[in-house]
């Protein structure tokens, strides 16, 4: 009895989960007649491709498009290099200022200098309205630096020791040996932080100035506002056809932003339990 | 022979205190790599996050860009002063502890509620099908989430205005309203994190002893009063541990989801310190004073988080 009351409670959750996907998704591919006339669809209705046809011809979304990949790409690339290279002298006990350096990261994590300090940096460095101020910033965080030092101190030290015996040098081993052995946590981390990069908004709004630069959550944020304030135009039969598929022309380019992430979640899936496992345990 | 052995003691003798640099420069030379690994990034730390602290200075002084940091003069407090004294200061202040209230209320109960129903599902597939989708929306962007909100709530087209409409009322704009902000953030933000909450409690349920729900099985225990007197009490340390850490988290409010949210006629329970330092620094370009902000909430926040951290040590603690 307590479990039917618990699957169906459950259902009902997921549901309440689901449902949005489902109808940002539906009305997407329906005319904008039959949004207006039930908005609360779990199915496309008079189903037209329309609103796609009409967002892929901006130059602005491809462009757009193109930004995050580019800053997606390089932040997570750079970003996992980094991080190894890092992490695997602070999980060495030999390191000279170790437990300095250990310190200096947590306190990164506890204080920075803000909104204002930050901005300025970008603008002392010439790096104001360019790719990557969106890359920079987000490069390293101390909280994962400190998941991956962990992970390479729970490696079995024989390895890299039977290696060293061999002849191998440091770079041979922490490439060729510790790095394939430590797929799990790269792959989490590199995951992590590209849903990360892809989904940041708030560098975006601060550092970026010109169109052309517009990663894409503020060309989904313009498509957002903008029809909005199209929609409430005093001019509504003069807007006409833009009008007529503003609501479906916003969800559409939602769907368009949201592939890529939805494609990577079962990869995701498999990796970050895992990710989350780690860092508690030895957190 | 004897000679031999003298001199290879003399030498040994000699070899047996060598100096501080030596051993220095040993030890560099075995482990250079080590330290040739740690240069790019130590330098990204030092740039990227030790001299924005520096900028802090900014807050202290009557900044301008166009003179840059070091030629603008020094005011020390006036900002501070001017920060105690000012009523819009209080107001956002007030909002981002109220939201913050709100969230802790509202929303740390969700995903260990969540957790304890997914604790009780037999079915493996339902429970990892389920699990999937109350994940989902952790993945998504507060710009994508925002997008979602705005529309459902559209006085014009929205869902949720149809169905009141359909009801024979007039539609209600409820972003423009104040008094439905509070609500709709909480909830979205609810929405958003209550599945990805639950990992941290599953992972702690897993880690109860199965022994104590056979005994209590064994005693007549019904399923109800096995989650009382096992399970709660089994994720009791890390509910305190997590709920203290969050309360160190109290001024953050997450600068996205208020600002793709809010507008101006709700700023007056919107603006919380994250918008507000936004607004006022690069918009109307107040640089110092919105520095002078941003360190007052930084300052408080490290105070907060050391107390929160040694606190839930202190709970953590007791478990072991």
């Amino acid at each position: 009895m307590l479990d039917v009351i618990n699957y169906t409670l459950i259902t009902l959750i997921c549901v309440v989960m689901l449902y949005p996907f489902m109808n940002v998704v539906s009305v997407s591919l329906s005319s904008y007649s039959s949004y207006v006339q039930n908005p609360l669809m779990v199915w496309p209705e008079d189903v037209t491709l329309g609103a796609y046809k009409e967002i892929m011809k901006s130059g602005m979304l491809w462009r757009s498009y193109a930004n995050t990949i580019i800053v997606t790409v390089s932040g997570v690339g750079i970003g996992i290099l980094l991080y190894i290279l890092t992490a695997y002298p602070l999980s060495k006990k030999v390191l000279k200022g170790r437990r300095t350096l250990m310190l200096l990261i947590v306190f990164t994590m506890l204080f920075n200098g803000g909104l204002i300090p930050n901005f300025y940096l970008m603008r002392s460095l010439d790096m104001l309205d360019t790719l990557a101020s969106l890359v920079l910033p987000a490069l390293l965080t101390g909280f994962n630096l400190i998941l991956m030092k962990n992970f390479f101190e729970s490696l079995p030290e024989e390895i890299e020791e039977a290696a060293r015996i061999d002849g191998a040098s440091d770079p041979y081993i922490l490439f060729r040996i510790v790095v394939p052995l430590s797929k799990p946590i790269i792959a989490t981390l590199c995951l992590f932080a590209a849903v990360g990069y892809w989904n940041n908004f708030f560098n975006a709004i601060v550092y970026i100035r010109s169109p052309d630069n517009w990663p894409l959550m503020l060309y989904l944020r313009e498509v957002i506002e903008g029809a909005s304030t199209m929609a409430r135009s005093a001019n509504a039969a003069e807007m006409g056809e833009e009008m007529m598929t503003s609501e479906t022309i916003k969800y559409a380019t939602l769907v368009l932003v949201m592939i890529p992430i939805l494609c990577v979640y079962p990869f995701l899936q498999k990796y970050f339990v895992k990710g989350i496992m780690l860092g508690s345990v030895k957190g | 022979m004897q000679h031999m052995e003298a001199a290879a003691s003399a030498g040994a003798h000699q070899r047996s205190q060598p100096s501080r640099r030596e051993d220095f420069m040993k030890h560099m030379v075995r482990y250079k790599w080590l330290y040739l690994f740690l240069v790019p990034g130590c330098l990204y730390l030092l740039i990227f996050k030790y001299i924005p602290m520096f900028g802090i200075m900014i807050a202290f002084k009557d900044f301008s860009l166009v003179r840059g940091i070091w030629a603008s003069s020094w005011i020390g407090f006036e900002n501070f002063e001017y920060l105690i004294r000012s009523a819009d200061f209080y107001k956002v202040l007030r909002n981002s502890l109220i939201l913050s209230f709100y969230h802790l209320a509202f929303g740390f109960p969700v995903p260990i509620i969540l957790a304890l129903m997914l604790n009780e599902v037999r079915n493996m597939i339902f429970k990892r099908v389920s699990q999937t989708l109350l994940y989902l929306p952790h993945f998504i962007s507060w710009v994508v989430l925002s997008g979602m909100v705005i529309n459902f709530l559209s006085p014009s087209t929205g869902p949720i205005n149809f169905i009141i409409k359909e009801m024979g009322f007039d539609p209600i704009p409820f972003l423009l309203k104040p008094e439905y902000f509070r609500t709709i953030l909480v909830s979205a933000e609810i929405w958003k994190g209550a599945g990805w909450g639950t990992i941290i409690y599953l992972a702690a349920m897993t880690g109860i002893d199965p022994s104590l729900y056979e005994s209590a099985k064994l005693d007549g225990a019904s399923r109800l009063q096995q989650i009382r007197y096992i399970t709660l009490p089994g994720i009791a340390s890390t509910i305190t541990v997590l709920l203290v850490l969050q309360m160190g988290h109290v001024l953050d409010n997450g600068f996205e989801q208020v600002f793709l949210l809010y507008n101006p006629a709700t700023y007056e329970v919107a603006d919380v310190i994250e918008t507000y330092t936004y607004r006022i620094g690069l918009i109307d370009g107040r640089m110092s004073f919105a520095a002078a902000v941003g360190l007052f909430k930084a300052a408080v926040g490290l105070v907060m988080v050391l107390a929160a951290n040694r606190v839930a040590r202190l709970f953590g603690n007791q478990l072991w």
